[in-house]
Order: C-alpha cells, then sequence, then structure tokens
C-alpha cells in the first residue's frame, strides 16, 4: 500500500482532472493576488500617518484597550511607572531591548526578564508583560508581536496584563502593509510564533455576554511614542 | 406591450383573485393581457425534492406554452425564480438550455415588472390601512428585490407601511418543506408571524402568494386579526 | 428506530416546540447581528472584499495539490514535521503514537472542529491520557459530556445557571450568576492546566503554502497558551485549510471575524512556524501537524459543490438561519451543524443516511448570503436533494411526482383534478392525506374558491 501522503495527493490530483466552473467573481485568480483585489474594499487604514493614527486610536478604545500616546522615551517611562503604581503591580516581566531598557528604567516594581528556559509559573505570578512590537494596525486595531522580537511566545500572553511599548513609526495602515512588513524583516526565516493580537483576551461563550481576560491578558495597554 | 400572465398552479386552484387583480392592474396601465391557458406547474415542487427528471419535462412544457410571448409575469417570486434561475440549471446541457435562457431574460415578477421595466410606480390604487411587507425568500436573495415592492406600496393613496424585525427572515413555507418537516416549519412561522403581530398591522403584504398561504394560514389558526395580501391586490384597490 | 433521520426528526421535534430556549438562542445572537452590521460598515465594499476572499479559496482548493506540497516542504524546513491521514482512524494512531512518544502526563487542548469530527478525545481517554478542553466553551461542554452546540460558540445554548452548577459540582466552587466571575472561575482552574500539561493540540484555521505557517484563529488565547507552553505541539487540520500566500490572510483574517462573530479581528491571529528556534526563549521542542482527508477529496471530486471546501468556519451561516436557530445545534446530530454542515455531512457519511439534512431547509438562502467565502449553500442543499434522488429514489416520491407531472401535462386534466380538489376539500382536510395532515396540525388552508383563475379568466375576469 502506498504512503498516506502519496495516496492523498493522488486522490486530489485526480479529483482535480475535472474542472469547477470559475464562479462569477469581480477578481481573478492568481493576478492581481486576491488579497490585492480585495485591499481596497477592505476596512480604511487612513492614507495619512495622522489618519492611520486616528483610527488605531478609535479601533483600541472599541477594543477596550487603554492607549497612552506620549512625546518621548522619558514620557514612555513615566507613564508606565504611573500605570504600575496605580494598578499596585509588584512585578513585571519583560525582555531585553534597547526601547525596553528605558522605558522600563522608572518601574517602581520588580522587573523580571524573560531568558532562555525561565521558569513558566514565575511569569504565571508576574502581574504584567511589557514588550515590543513589530507593528500596529491602524485598520483593525491590531498590535503584532513575534517570537523574536517580544520576548518569545509566553509573555504576551501568560501574565495578567500586557504593556506593549511602540513607537508612532511602527503604525502601519493596513493588514497587508503588517504582513509585508513581516516578510521584508525577517527575509528568510520567520520567528516561530507571529501573533496579531487585537484588544485584551475576551470570550462572549457565556449567553454571548462579553467578558475580558478569558485566558489571556484581561488588560492591554498600548504606550505610543511619538 | 402585450403581457403573457404566468398564474403559478395553485393560485390558479386556490387564490385566483391574486391573478385577476394582477391582469387588473396591467390591463388598467394600458397593456394588453393574455393568458395562455395551457400553462400548469412550473415544476418546482419536483425540482426542489429533488425530482429533476420530472421537474425537466414540466419545465420544457413551460417553455413551449410561453414561447414567442414578449415578457411573461407572474404574481409570485419563487416561482418567478423557478423559470429566471433554476431553469437554465436544470435544462443545462440539453437541446433547451439557449431557450431556457431567454425565457429567463423575458421572465419577470409582477413588482419587478412595474417598477423596473415599466418604470411605474404609482398605479393609481388606494388603499387605506396600515400594512408590513413579508419579503419572501426567492424574490429576495434569487431575484433580489427589495426596494420595488416597497416603491409600489408607498405610492398607494392612504397607505401606511411599517417594517418588520424579522423582515428577511423566512417564513418558513419552502414548499414540501412546510410539510414534510412541519415542526421546523411551524417554528418559523411562530417567529415569523409574532413579528409581524408587533408592527400592529392589518394587513401583511407580499409578493409571494406561497408565503402568505403559510403565514395566512397560521395567523388564521391562530385566532389573529391581520389579514394575509397579495401585493397585486392591494394595487387593484381603488377603495 | 435509531437512524440518523428519525433520529433528527424526533430530536427537532422536541426542541423546534421548546418556545423559552428558541427565544434565549435569538436573544443570545442579537449582539451579533448589530455588531456584524457596524462592523460590515467600516468595509468599503463588503461585497467586492467577499469576491477577492473566495478567489483566494478557488484558487487554493482548485490548485491543492501543488499547494500543499509547497506548503509540507516549507512547514518541515521550518522544523516541523508533517503527518497525513487518509481517514480519522489514522488520524487518531498518529496522534495517539506522538502522545505515547511524548510520554504524555497531561494534555491541554485549545478548539479544534477536525478533532471533533475524528472524535480524538474519546481515543486520548481510552487510551487513558487525561486531555482538558481550554476553551471556555469546549471546556463547559466537556463538562457537560455534550458535543458543541455551535462550532464557534459551543455553549450558547446554556445559561449561567447551568453553568454556575456544573462548576459547583465539578470544581466545588461556589454558585453565581455573574458570566464574569464563571470566566474566571474557568481562567483560575485552567491556568494551571497549561503550566503542568506536557502536550498541546490546537486546530488550524489556514495553512501557508508559501511560508509554510499555519494560522490560528481565536478569542480567549488559549491556544496561544497551548501553543507557548507545553513541549510538544500537535495541530490537526483538513487539507482544504491550505492558502496560496500569507497576503491571502490580509483579506482572510477580517471577513473570518466579521462574518462569524461581528468583530474587525479575532483577538488573536497567530501564524506558528516550527517549534522554538535557538533565538527564542521559549516554546515547543516538537512541533508537529496531522494534516487529514477523511473524505475531503470526495468533496473536491464534486466539482459543483468543490466550493464547499472554502469553508472557513466562520459560523456566519449558523448565525443566520432560521433552521439552526429554531431547532438548535445538537438535533443536527453532526460534528458540523447548519447549513454547511447539511451540505458536506451527506459526503462525510454518506448521502443515503444523511440526506434528510438537505431536505430540512426552506431554501431561504439566508446562509448564502451570508458566507464570506460566497459559497452556495441553499443550492448546495438542492444539489444534494437531486443526487440522492437519483441515487436512493424512495417509491413514495417518485409515484407522488410523477403523477403530479401526468396531470400537470394536460392542462384539461390539471384543470378538472383541481375542480375535483376544489369541491372535495373540505373533506380531504378531515383525512389523513400525506403532507396536507402534517400541514393542518398547526395551519389552516383558506377556503377553496368555487371557480378556478382559468375558469374566471374565460369569462373575462381581470380586463377592466
Ligand atoms: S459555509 Fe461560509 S458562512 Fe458557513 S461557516 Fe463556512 S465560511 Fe462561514
Amino acid at each position: 500500500m502506498a504512503d498516506a501522503r502519496t495516496d492523498i495527493l493522488a486522490r486530489i490530483r485526480e479529483a482535480l482532472k475535472v474542472k469547477a466552473p470559475r464562479p462569477h467573481l469581480r477578481a481573478e485568480p492568481g493576478d492581481p493576488s486576491p488579497s490585492k483585489a480585495g485591499r481596497p474594499w477592505l476596512p480604511d487604514g487612513g492614507e495619512t500617518r495622522e489618519a492611520s493614527l486616528t483610527i488605531l486610536a478609535e479601533q483600541l478604545a472599541k477594543l477596550k484597550a487603554v492607549l497612552l500616546r506620549v512625546p518621548d522615551r522619558a514620557a514612555a517611562a513615566k507613564a508606565l511607572a504611573d500605570l504600575a503604581g496605580a494598578k499596585g503591580w509588584k512585578r513585571v516581566a519583560s525582555h531585553s531591548d534597547s526601547l525596553l531598557e528605558e522605558v522600563n528604567a522608572a518601574l517602581p516594581c520588580e522587573v523580571w526578564p524573560v531568558s532562555r528556559d525561565f521558569d513558566k509559573r514565575r511569569l504565571e505570578a508576574c502581574d504584567a508583560g511589557v514588550t515590543t512590537c513589530e507593528c500596529l494596525v491602524a485598520q483593525l486595531g491590531s498590535a503584532l508581536v513575534s517570537s523574536r522580537s517580544s520576548g518569545g511566545r509566553a509573555l504576551s500572553i501568560l501574565p495578567h496584563a500586557h504593556v506593549i511599548v511602540a513607537t508612532a513609526d511602527q503604525v502601519v495602515p493596513d493588514l497587508a502593509d503588517a504582513l509585508a512588513k513581516v516578510r521584508a524583516g525577517n527575509g528568510g526565516e520567520m520567528p516561530s510564533m507571529l501573533s496579531f493580537i487585537t484588544g485584551p483576551s475576551r470570550t462572549g461563550d457565556i449567553e454571548r455576554i462579553l467578558v475580558l481576560g478569558a485566558h489571556g491578558p484581561k488588560e492591554l495597554h498600548v504606550i505610543l511614542i511619538g | 406591450m402585450r403581457i403573457s400572465l404566468f398564474v403559478p398552479c395553485f393560485v390558479d386552484q386556490l387564490t385566483p383573485r391574486v391573478g385577476v387583480a394582477a391582469a387588473e392592474v396591467l390591463t388598467r396601465l394600458g397593456h394588453e393581457v393574455e393568458f395562455r391557458e395551457a400553462q400548469t406547474c412550473c415544476g418546482q415542487p419536483s425540482f426542489n425534492s429533488g425530482q429533476w427528471d420530472v421537474a425537466r419535462p414540466a419545465a420544457v412544457r413551460a417553455l413551449e406554452v410561453f414561447r414567442g410571448a414578449e415578457a411573461v409575469v407572474g404574481p409570485s417570486g419563487s416561482c418567478v425564480a423557478m423559470m429566471r434561475v433554476f431553469y437554465p440549471q436544470l435544462l443545462e446541457g440539453t437541446p433547451h438550455e439557449a431557450e431556457a435562457r431567454d425565457l429567463a431574460s423575458r421572465t419577470f415578477e409582477f413588482s419587478e415588472f412595474l417598477v423596473r421595466r415599466l418604470g411605474v410606480e404609482d398605479v393609481g390604487a388606494r388603499f387605506a390601512k396600515k400594512v408590513t411587507y413579508h419579503d419572501g425568500c426567492h424574490a429576495l436573495r434569487e431575484l433580489r428585490l427589495k426596494e420595488e415592492p416597497r416603491r409600489l406600496l408607498r405610492a398607494v393613496k392612504g397607505l401606511e407601511l411599517v417594517e418588520t424585525e424579522e423582515a428577511e427572515s423566512c417564513c418558513g413555507f419552502g414548499g414540501l418543506f412546510s410539510a414534510k418537516f412541519p415542526m421546523i416549519s411551524t417554528a418559523m412561522v411562530q417567529v415569523k408571524g409574532g413579528a409581524l403581530l408587533r408592527t400592529g398591522a392589518d394587513y401583511v403584504v407580499s409578493s409571494d402568494p406561497s408565503c402568505l398561504l403559510q403565514i395566512g394560514g397560521w395567523l388564521s389558526r391562530e385566532g389573529k386579526p391581520v389579514l394575509p395580501l397579495h401585493i397585486a391586490e392591494v394595487l387593484a384597490r381603488r377603495d | 428506530m435509531s437512524d440518523p433521520k428519525s433520529i433528527f426528526l424526533k430530536d427537532a421535534a422536541v426542541t423546534s416546540a421548546d418556545a423559552p430556549q428558541r427565544a434565549f438562542i435569538r436573544k443570545a445572537l442579537g449582539g451579533y447581528y448589530v455588531n456584524r452590521d457596524l462592523q460590515k460598515a467600516r468595509y468599503r465594499d463588503w461585497e467586492r472584499a467577499r469576491d477577492a476572499a473566495a478567489m483566494a479559496k478557488w484558487s487554493a482548493v482548485n490548485d491543492l495539490a501543488a499547494n500543499l506540497e509547497k506548503f509540507t516542504a516549507n512547514f518541515e524546513r521550518n522544523g516541523g514535521k508533517v503527518h497525513w491521514a487518509r481517514d480519522a482512524a489514522e488520524a487518531r494512531e498518529i496522534i495517539l503514537r506522538l502522545v505515547r512518544q511524548a510520554g504524555a502526563k497531561s494534555i491541554v487542548k485549545s478548539k479544534c472542529m477536525t478533532s471533533e469530527e475524528i472524535h480524538l478525545n474519546d481515543a486520548l481517554e481510552a487510551e487513558g491520557f487525561g486531555v482538558v478542553e481550554s476553551d471556555l466553551g469546549e471546556f463547559i461542554q466537556q463538562l457537560r459530556k455534550e458535543p458543541p452546540y455551535h462550532f464557534v460558540f459551543p455553549c450558547m445554548h446554556v445559561k449561567r445557571e447551568a453553568i454556575s452548577e456544573l462548576f459547583t459540582q465539578h470544581l466545588g466552587t461556589p454558585p453565581t450568576d455573574s458570566p464574569e466571575e464563571l470566566t474566571m472561575i474557568a481562567r483560575r482552574h485552567l491556568r494551571q492546566m497549561y503550566v503542568d500539561a506536557d502536550v498541546g493540540i490546537t486546530g488550524a484555521n489556514f495553512l501557508v503554502a508559501e511560508t509554510g505557517q499555519i494560522s490560528i484563529t481565536e478569542n480567549e488565547g488559549n491556544a496561544r497558551l497551548t501553543a507557548a507552553l507545553p513541549r510538544v505541539h500537535i495541530a490537526l487540520s483538513g487539507i482544504e485549510k491550505v492558502v496560496a500566500s500569507l497576503d491571502d490572510l490580509s483579506v482572510l483574517l477580517p471577513m473570518l471575524a466579521t462574518a462569524g462573530a461581528g468583530q474587525p479581528m479575532t483577538c488573536y491571529n497567530t501564524f506558528y512556524s516550527g517549534p522554538k528556534r535557538r533565538d527564542e526563549p521559549d516554546g515547543p521542542e516538537e512541533f508537529h501537524l496531522v494534516l487529514l482527508d477523511n473524505s475531503r477529496t470526495r468533496i473536491l471530486a464534486d466539482p459543483e459543490q468543490r466550493d464547499s471546501l472554502h469553508c472557513i468556519r466562520c459560523g456566519a451561516c449558523l448565525n443566520v438561519c432560521p433552521i439552526f436557530k429554531n431547532i438548535g445545534g445538537l438535533a443536527y446530530g453532526t460534528t458540523y451543524q447548519g447549513p454547511i454542515g447539511s451540505v458536506i455531512t451527506p459526503h462525510l457519511r454518506g448521502l443515503k443516511q444523511w440526506n434528510h439534512l438537505s431536505g430540512a431547509s426552506s431554501l431561504c438562502g439566508a446562509c448564502t448570503d451570508a458566507c464570506p467565502v460566497r459559497i452556495d449553500l441553499h443550492h448546495h442543499l438542492l444539489h444534494n436533494r437531486r443526487n440522492a434522488a437519483k441515487e436512493n429514489p424512495t417509491w413514495f416520491d417518485r409515484i407522488f411526482h410523477r403523477s403530479f407531472l401526468f396531470v400537470t401535462s394536460r392542462p384539461a386534466l390539471f384543470s378538472l383534478g383541481g375542480k375535483a380538489f376544489r369541491a372535495f376539500l373540505p373533506l380531504l382536510k378531515k383525512l389523513p392525506v400525506p403532507y396536507m395532515s402534517a400541514w393542518l396540525k398547526t395551519r389552516d388552508l383558506p377556503e377553496a374558491p368555487a371557480v378556478s383563475f382559468r375558469d374566471q379568466w374565460k369569462k373575462g375576469a381581470g380586463r377592466g
């Protein structure tokens, strides 16, 4: 008997010998790519930086994420310190990054750096995770984090709150831009995880009533510099 | 224009007044209306039951019946959808395919014909009642008619049109579905009927007599005072 | 009798008569309709976006072999391992073997309908592996020992009181009527599970051929935790989930969220390519993907219904379906409920036993209008009916429709028959006439008019 892979691929080739009728769609297969064909019809992400920033702010507010706009790194450090103080955070986890080093500097609590083979239980006990991101998507209010640039997989999902520190030049209009940026930035090897985070964790599983913090962070704060 | 009236089989036998009203409105607008007596059933019940072999000869008959007619107009979104949308599929790959497409291009639902083809909205009707409109699913989703009947109703003198919450929900008729799965069909008409009743309308109007059979049948069984009325009947009224 | 049709008729009769439960479901969906419309309004053209989404899936499915080969090559280049499974049994065996090799003591799972399709949990439990569903809805359904009610909203039919009782019974927590508190109870309980589990099992929403990534869409964060903390990550996916390029997701991800849940974007859309890398602090050491056929190639072989493989399991067709809303998800008796389930289940489990689902539809078409990837759902129900009538004709149907054709092919006979029918209608209403008596149980029929339209016409009616 042939192996399953050979078998399944043979079944597929056999099945596709009969062509499906071309659907009546206002888009062509392949060229221009479906994504390019669809892009102009998706929600607007803003033509100018200012427009994108406005849309981003609106989207984040609707998602119940908190956006803090600050002029510079020093102000970001102060904003984060104030946030930690107000929330009474005792220990926050973060990852090594030059921007975060400055922004975390004023924190009034312990800053625990995740490193190789960190203790999961210890991370679970942290009040917040502070990370950078790859970009922010205005169109959807999403932040893209990656296992390479945002401290691995768990830091942005396990602690009770997630703080993203980003700069205004990281804001892109739409998802297609974000994906293009990922492709350009990572060359041949993608990070093992890339995650678009759109608001704090949520569920509607009980009577379709919205509850935040189902498993991931109950709070999402975005500190945007510039 | 010479208009060939397409009267669905159950309208012919159970609600002939709908056919009469449609003819009256078209005649009043100055058109010549004919009724080709060889017509019977379009074959939809068999088609929907999967009996395409049975539906095919019925469709071919209809092609013959309406051969040469300039415009075929039917007061039923569902039966018109059968001719417009499903005949070409049913007869695909047969020698009748081309004629099926041709008939499809000449066949119109009544309100569609008035508004889109004749460009008429005010047919000179008067009906001083509060009515709500039910979109039959075939008219709404196969023929994409939504505004046409509403425009006609808004032009009726004295008529107050109120929208229903579940305007786009199915009434649960679905042809033989209503009898093969009566419990589901009934649950659906309860939802639809409940929404219709909440509008406080005196009449529920539709372009689909089959939906009216279902909705009217349920309203009557429940002893509700709201009456079903076909849009052609409203447009024929001058009281 | 316990054939699927009899069970369906019995169950649907009970659920469709349960007015309070039906009202509960409609109310639960109320917020969805509002949010969906708000989000759709943000699209510059929703209909054209649907065209693009449909085209992305059409291109991928109609070039499935090449896309899968490209995907698997890239997936393995990224350090993952692909396993192919012809059917459910093979997929279960593969996963059991992987779990044994991992020496798993506890397994945490995030929502995966494909695993429901292959009855994975039963197989794992039969071998003594404990497995915990981490999606809140799935967790509740697991405790209730009940399959999902809706493949996106698994426990939407369960009231908070019942959930509170369930938690009290299983987790020993005090009763509460707050959805927030109930969610937090599950959160606290499940957190330990992620930390302790050695194997995490997830599904996949998309497989990206170009990059070898799998994409997982979720709101709660449980899939992210499942793929972050355990030492081994096993994903299970149907072969039809592949798309050609990463860019396709820029259309598909927002549309999935908007169509299915009325969101701009689902909370977490995560792409995985391989196990933890050297320069990363955490993540699984092993990453496996099980690719399942299980009759999908049978659907592929039917060009007319091939587009049902476009399905991105958003759930929109269920949310708008009057049948689903009135009989509920469990009455279907299928893994996939609602219109898409009625279309594909006959292919997955046999047309003869499952064609009744295609019949249980008024063909209203609300599903087809809702589908973000433009699957011709309600017409496929017609196609299933046609195929079933051809493959397994029933004598009643044949006689009924042939006699009807015999009469309607002869206008004089039709006219005569009509006359007789009208004359005897009052009597017929009292007799057990097939179809008519079913109708009359809950609805009246109008009084038959004395004269048919054709006879009135002859006398000049309708001409002023
Ligand atoms: S068939 Fe369409 S609407 Fe239904 S779940 Fe699949 S993608 Fe969504």
